[in-house]
């Protein structure tokens, strides 16, 4: 057990997808922002970031094809960051 | 150490791959203070910040972001073709990785130059005279795409380290663990630029 590596080979072509998928994003991010849209092309901007995090969370970093630990870990690490931009934003509205 | 630099039986993947993951949630932590420290800063400097940020120039920012990207696949790949075991292949997209981050930087002292010379610098008589949001604006831009490129030039070291293991044979088809902890750590910088790209660049 201890020498043993993950052997699931993501193919190139998945990474190729991938990108292209991340470079849309892009794309559509700035054509959102383009637009004189407010608070809301701000939404979209993180949106689309999100996004593209969650594309390279999952396959770039293999965390779709590796042990669930990994991704648990990294969810508890996401839920805390939120948590305390939550009660950043909840201070900052009600002062 | 030569015996994890070998397949030797003490050595455990697993470990080390959550290893490099708990470093990379530090990082994650510290980027993350400092988007919530952006925002906080932004909330009370709006129009300062929206005038600012428009002298920032989109087309470098956007080249620099299909620059990340594109290296991230490529270091993704690297993982794959050492799966396979083709170690040629595998040198040829870590150095591509290598030199996308260096084409990167070069990009980012360009820009960095353009600021300095019209006086946009933290400090600078020009900024002062703007007002604090201004000063805000482009004290967080230097630091935080400061702290990135130096993510980047780390990101770049050790890919350079693990480039010259696998050239030496050191990690193999049967032994990656070293070069998949430093494609997480690229994929981190490439995920780090992603919300730089948008926060300093896109919002205006």
């Amino acid at each position: 057990m201890s020498t043993t590596e993950k052997h699931h080979i993501v193919r190139y072509r998945t990474y190729v997808y991938i990108l292209l998928a991340l470079l849309t994003f892009t794309g559509l991010s700035i054509l959102v922002t383009s637009f004189e849209l407010g608070p809301l092309a701000v939404s979209a901007a993180l949106l689309f970031a999100t996004f593209k995090t969650t594309l390279i969370f999952m396959y770039f970093m293999h965390l779709k094809f590796d042990q669930p630990v990994y991704g648990i870990m990294v969810s508890v690490v996401l839920l805390v960051f939120v948590a305390v931009l939550v009660v950043t934003f909840l201070d900052y509205s009600f002062r | 150490m030569s015996q994890t630099a070998t397949h030797s039986d003490s050595f455990d993947a697993t470990a080390s791959k959550i290893g490099m993951w708990l470093f990379i949630f530090t990082e994650m932590l510290l980027f993350g203070g400092l988007f919530i420290v952006y925002s906080v800063i932004r909330f009370s400097h709006q129009a300062a910040f929206h005038l600012a940020a428009e002298e920032l120039d989109l087309t470098i920012g956007a080249i620099n972001t299909v620059i990340l990207l594109t290296s991230s696949m490529t270091v993704a790949m690297s993982v794959t073709s050492m799966q396979y075991g083709n170690r040629k292949l595998t040198l040829i997209l870590i150095g591509t990785t290598i030199l996308l981050g260096l084409v990167f930087l070069a990009n980012k002292y360009f820009e960095w130059s353009l600021k300095i010379e019209h006086g946009l610098y933290p400090g600078s008589a020009i900024l002062q005279g703007f007002g604090n949001g201004d000063t805000l604006f482009f004290g967080l831009y230097f630091f935080m795409t400061g702290l990135h490129a130096l993510h980047i030039i780390a990101g770049i070291s050790f890919l350079g380290v693990v480039m010259s293991r696998v050239a030496k044979g050191k990690i193999h088809a049967g032994f990656f663990a070293h070069l998949e902890n430093g494609a997480l750590y690229w994929h981190l910088v490439d995920i780090i630029w992603i919300f730089l790209f948008p926060l300093f660049y896109l919002i205006t």
